[in-house]
């Protein structure tokens, strides 16, 4: 249930402005692969096109090729939708929707596509979906309760649950801690170091000691001046990424000289 | 020392506030009060006007109202043609108002959502009048084809049983006329509602994949569903309170069953119509009729408000 991305040579556009230049990546499947880099990099773009999402920005458009386990997402004839149901997304700010219960809310993308689902199998599906989620016990006796009366860590919980409980490849995580307090934060950082056991995990984050805590392999990227591309500069196991990189400016950054 | 000093530094305190903005406040605080009682006041003494003035027509003999069996008869029939003119107008109106309003907001490329938007305000600022003009004059003899064809197939149905008007001046006519004039109500409301929805929860429904149907249900109704229904609240207001185009359009007359026969009569046209020659009790009667008319739609609103409490919990204001 969990597949590898390799990026070839991808190009992302808004409009005529060239945001990320030419990236190529190898993403193993049941790992934590972190992105890190200054602000407007474009290392949240980059994630945006692993699932199509940055289609959503008018104006938005990428080149290149997007390989899940060798299948190209941008080839022809490929739905968006489907793409982003095989590759979930949990976002900056937890959005859960906030006219759904709890449990409505892990089920809002198994019900997507009219498909049926008996009240057994959704009963077991939230469940597993929650445990998975390591939300279960704080929310179990109030399932019918609208999703955003739980706090803000809870809520992002509840997102990975329901991004989990359509069984995707690959889950994306866009500054997933960012609108988080350090307690929440450490639950979701357990979380995602228990998700690699059975998904693949990209994570953007703006925090370098998460970056080192979380993952198993880091992007660095980094962007010349504004207005120029963001480009990937840097691409190795996480350990060498902050103790020995082999680049000048990756050093600078994790080494805090600048960013 | 230290006992002193603090006293000091918290009269300072205390004197700054005095002097600064507290004079400004109580000034606003106080005009706002006052905006607040004027409305609460208006509100109280039309009903009271109406009240008063409709007293004579409750107090009266049966024989003496217009009809000659009381005003409950009188004014039971018209009701009913206001109510029934009304829910034509909005059944029409709601789903393509909001299907208007959806393509406007999340189906239509920018450069043709805003000249769509302007002329949708447009039809807001035509004058009723005009609406009846046209509706009197162009759709109604347009609708009589459309009518005789009505009765020939199903005329089994009660409202579309024949003879159908050779004019065309009947009361689903004035339904099609109100929910054209109502169409911008609900329409601009909708849109301005459906724009607001957070993208956020756009992106997440998408983000699961959902098609972009599947996230208009997913987050823009549900969040958008409270400005709907006030968006057709405050439009059946208008289309229960509209005169001038029913006046015109409508040939009126008795209850009767059929939409496509000449009767039945709305509130406000009985009284616009009657109202020039009324005096004495006959102007108690219509003045009767619009606190009837009041009444009517203040209902409407408080059912708007208890529909749009129920949602509150799974709004997304907490």
């Amino acid at each position: 249930m969990s597949k590898r991305i390799d990026v070839e040579n991808l190009n992302v556009y808004y409009g005529d402005f060239l945001a990320v230049e030419d990236v190529s990546m190898g993403i193993d499947a049941r790992s934590v692969t972190a992105f890190i880099g200054p602000s407007g990099c474009g290392k949240s773009t980059l994630l945006r096109t692993l699932n199509r999402m940055h289609e959503v920005i008018p104006g938005a458009r990428a080149e290149g090729k997007v390989l899940l386990d060798g299948e190209n997402l941008y080839g022809p004839g490929v739905d968006p939708v489907l793409v982003r149901s095989m590759i979930g997304m949990v976002f900056q700010r937890p959005n859960p929707f906030p006219t759904m219960s709890i449990r409505d809310n892990v089920l809002a993308g198994v019900k997507l596509n009219s498909k049926r689902i008996s009240r057994s199998d959704a009963d077991d599906l939230v469940e597993g979906s929650l445990q998975g989620a390591n939300l279960w016990n704080e929310v179990k006796d109030r399932l019918d309760k609208p999703g955003s009366g739980l706090s803000g860590g809870q809520q992002q919980r509840l997102c990975i649950a329901r991004a989990i409980a359509v069984k995707p490849e690959v889950i994306l995580m866009d500054e997933p801690c960012s609108a988080l307090d350090p307690i929440s934060t450490l639950a979701i950082e357990d979380l995602i170091s228990e998700l690699k056991e059975e998904y693949t995990v990209v994570i953007v984050t703006h925090n370098m000691q998460q970056a080192s805590r979380v993952s198993d392999r880091t992007a660095f990227f980094n962007i010349q001046g504004t207005g120029k591309p963001g480009k990937l500069i840097e691409y190795g196991p996480t350990a060498e990424i902050f103790s020995n990189p082999t680049e000048k400016q990756t050093e600078d950054y994790v080494s805090g000289r600048f960013g | 020392m230290s006992t002193t000093l603090t006293t000091q530094e918290s009269s300072a305190l205390a004197e700054d506030a005095a002097a600064g903005g507290r004079a400004g406040d109580s000034v606003f605080a106080g005009f706002s009060l006052g905006a607040g009682i004027l409305i609460l006041a208006s509100l109280a003494a039309v009903a009271l006007f109406l009240f008063l003035e409709a007293l004579p027509t409750f107090q009266a003999s049966a024989e003496e109202i217009t009809g000659g069996a009381g005003f409950w008869s009188y004014i039971w029939p018209m009701v009913i043609g206001t109510v029934i003119a009304a829910l034509i107008a909005i059944v029409i109106a709601t789903p393509i108002g909001v299907l208007v309003a959806l393509y406007i907001s999340h189906y239509a490329p920018p450069r043709i959502a805003k000249p769509v938007g302007y002329v949708i305000d447009l039809l807001a600022a035509i004058p009723s009048v005009i609406y009846g003009a046209w509706g009197t004059t162009v759709l109604a003899a347009a609708l009589v084809p459309f009518y005789a064809w009505l009765t020939a197939n199903l005329g089994f149905i009660p409202l579309f049983s024949g003879p159908a008007s050779q004019t065309g001046k009947t009361m689903l006519t004035v339904g099609i006329v109100l929910a054209i004039m109502i169409l911008p109500i609900i329409t601009a409301m909708s849109r301005e509602i459906f724009i607001q929805t957070p993208k956020l929860h756009e992106e997440a429904a998408l983000a699961l994949g959902a098609t972009r149907w599947e996230m208009i249900r997913m987050t823009v109704l549900p969040f958008a569903r409270p400005g709907i229904i006030s968006s057709v609240m405050l439009a059946l207001g208008r289309a229960l309170g509209e005169t001038m185009a029913v006046a015109l359009v409508l040939s009126g007359g008795p209850l009767t069953a059929s939409l496509v026969q000449s009767g039945n009569q709305t509130i406000a046209a009985e009284i616009a119509l009657n109202f020039p020659e009324a005096y004495g009790l006959r102007l108690s009667e219509l003045i009767a009729a619009g606190l009837i008319l009041f009444l009517i739609t203040l209902v409407v609103n408080m059912i708007a408000r208890a529909i749009i409490a129920r949602y509150k919990e799974f709004s997304g204001a907490n």
